[in-house]
């Protein structure tokens, strides 16, 4: 669907050699459902109130009943890293990169990247909008672009 | 309300070398047994005589410990799962082991070879599921390479300087005035060599906005202390520091740094007034503050979220030589974990207890009465002990 995705694609074909996520129990379902372009997060039935990362119950209410609701994928840069100096050894290509946090339209905030935007131009409050990487064949990444504010 | 106020003493204080000799040759378990003697010796005590310890999370086992030490005995042994925090948080849980008769004499021990063995980027990076919240870093932070703890609070630090306009010569008097303090301590790994706000300027980002000189040092050494109940304490060899107020406390959530409804309320920020309420003083009777250093802005922070100043100004309090040697607050007059070594905050309790007993040679603070160390760790975990002579 995007450049980024075909990228993506010729990446994993060569092995694909950053970390992942383990997909197990919700952290399986909230990857599954952005493996069909779909960025989701849990809702409070009870109180409505959104969350993340996946919880058996809700914080604001103790709830035990939610649902996968979509989000409108759009969002604010909350705050980010520009790391010079990777920590893992797999990132090293990568330097510098910007580890992002967004902030979505529905309030959670999520760790991620913008994938059109190198570090010095970021800027707290810059509008962004979701999408997705298929770094292999099981894992698809939520990433972000910039949009139009 | 019951308190643990003035019911446990630190008898004992010990420390290894800090060195970075990468041909050294020792061990984390090597490195923490000499601290651990020292302490008891400087305690009064036989290793024997040792009854509980709580050594620091993932370095080591309270049950090799006691092998090694001969202790026979050993009938309480836990350990708290709050990084850098727990060193302090630690003083809690011993304060009441002693005051509550379930132990005597508490060892409190932590210390690694981060240089000469593992160092940094090989352990967190590699393994952060091993902490409170590792599977969430994992599973969410990890795959976007936001693997280690710079990066994960520097995140913190660049949201303080949009909201507060903080600034990068803020965070650098932290950098400078610990090396300040280093240059009075023949420990100190960087005793003898100066900084300036140019070089600190000049230096390389390793996570923007955290440059080199943001960053707490790689070394090896470790440090202990023994905790006896205050009744006990008197018959002991060496002057007694009084526990006076400690607590824990966490931010919410404690496993996820991202979605927190008031981003900058931390771990401390509960700790704090817990621990000067119990202590029955405030943050204007302490006479120096030995604050869990990992990075320069988790001081600036910890100063504001401990009650020093007000959320947004600790920018302001830290210039000017506030907490310089001879300023209104000295902030670790041991050069901290930035200039002295990284020794998990343990070196903090050590130099605490120094001042505390007017043993800090060339940097003692004058009349230093009442003294505050904190912890950090994981992903904001905060602790607080108020201590006196």
């Amino acid at each position: 669907m995007t450049t980024t995705r075909r990228e993506a694609h010729r990446e994993s074909e060569t092995s694909y050699s950053k970390p992942l996520p383990v997909l197990e129990g919700l952290t399986k379902e909230f990857y599954a459902w952005c493996k069909r372009g779909e960025l989701r997060f849990q809702r409070c039935t009870a109180c409505r109130a959104w969350r993340h990362v996946p919880r058996e119950l809700c914080a604001r209410c103790g709830s035990p009943a939610w649902a996968w609701e979509r989000s409108s994928g759009r969002g604010r840069v909350f705050t980010w890293t520009t790391v010079a100096r990777a920590m893992h050894p797999a990132f090293q290509q990568d330097t510098p990169y910007a580890a992002v946090v967004i902030e979505l339209e529905e309030g959670v905030r999520l760790l991620s990247r913008v994938v059109d935007c190198p570090p010095e131009e970021l800027e707290i409050g810059m509008a962004v909008a979701v999408r997705f990487e298929d770094v292999t064949a099981e894992v698809t990444l939520p990433v972000f672009a910039r949009a139009a504010s | 309300m019951p308190s643990l106020k003035d019911q446990a003493c630190i008898a004992g204080a010990g420390e290894t070398a800090y060195t970075r000799d990468p041909e050294r040759k020792t061990s984390t378990l090597a490195l923490q047994l000499e601290a651990a003697a020292r302490a008891i010796e400087d305690a009064g005590l036989t290793a024997k005589q040792i009854d509980g310890i709580m050594p620091f999370p993932g370095l080591s086992t309270a049950e090799e410990l006691a092998s090694n030490l001969g202790i026979e005995d050993l009938r309480f042994a836990t350990t708290v799962h709050m990084g850098g925090a727990a060193p302090v948080a630690s003083l809690a849980y011993a304060a009441m082991a002693v005051a509550s008769g379930v132990a005597t004499h508490v060892l409190i021990v932590a210390g690694w070879d981060s240089y000469s063995g593992r160092r940094a980027a090989q352990t967190v990076a590699t393994d952060v599921s091993s902490i409170p919240g590792g599977a969430i870093a994992r599973d969410y932070y990890v795959p976007y390479g936001l693997t280690a703890p710079p990066q994960w609070y520097a995140l913190m630090a660049r949201r303080h300087m949009h909201e507060f306009g903080t600034t990068p010569q803020q965070l650098g008097a932290v950098a400078l005035a610990m090396r300040k303090h280093a240059q009075r301590n023949d420990k100190a790994v960087m005793r003898g060599r100066e900084l300036s706000m140019e070089d600190y300027l000049a230096s390389p980002v390793i996570a923007g906005p955290y440059r080199l000189f943001d960053c707490c040092l790689e070394t090896d050494g470790a440090a202990a202390i023994v905790v006896t109940s205050a009744e006990r304490a008197g018959d002991l060899a060496r002057r007694r520091v009084y526990v006076m107020g400690v607590s824990e406390g966490r931010p919410s959530p404690a496993d996820e740094i991202a979605n927190r409804e008031d981003y900058f309320t931390i771990g401390l920020t509960h700790a704090a007034p817990r621990a000067f309420a119990m202590a029955e003083v405030g943050p204007n009777d302490v006479n120096f503050a030995q604050i869990y250093d990992c990075f320069t802005f988790e001081v600036l922070q910890q100063i504001e979220e401990a009650g020093f100043c007000k959320r947004g100004e600790g920018g302001a309090f830290v210039e000017g030589g506030r907490i310089e040697p001879g300023g209104a607050l000295p902030v670790n007059t041991h050069g901290g974990l930035l200039s002295e070594a990284h020794v998990l905050g343990m070196n903090h309790l050590v130099e605490a207890v120094r001042q505390l007993r007017g043993d800090a040679g060339e940097r003692q603070v004058a009349g230093a009465e009442i003294g505050v160390v904190t912890g950090w760790g994981d992903f904001g975990d905060g602790s607080m002990a108020v201590l006196r002579n």
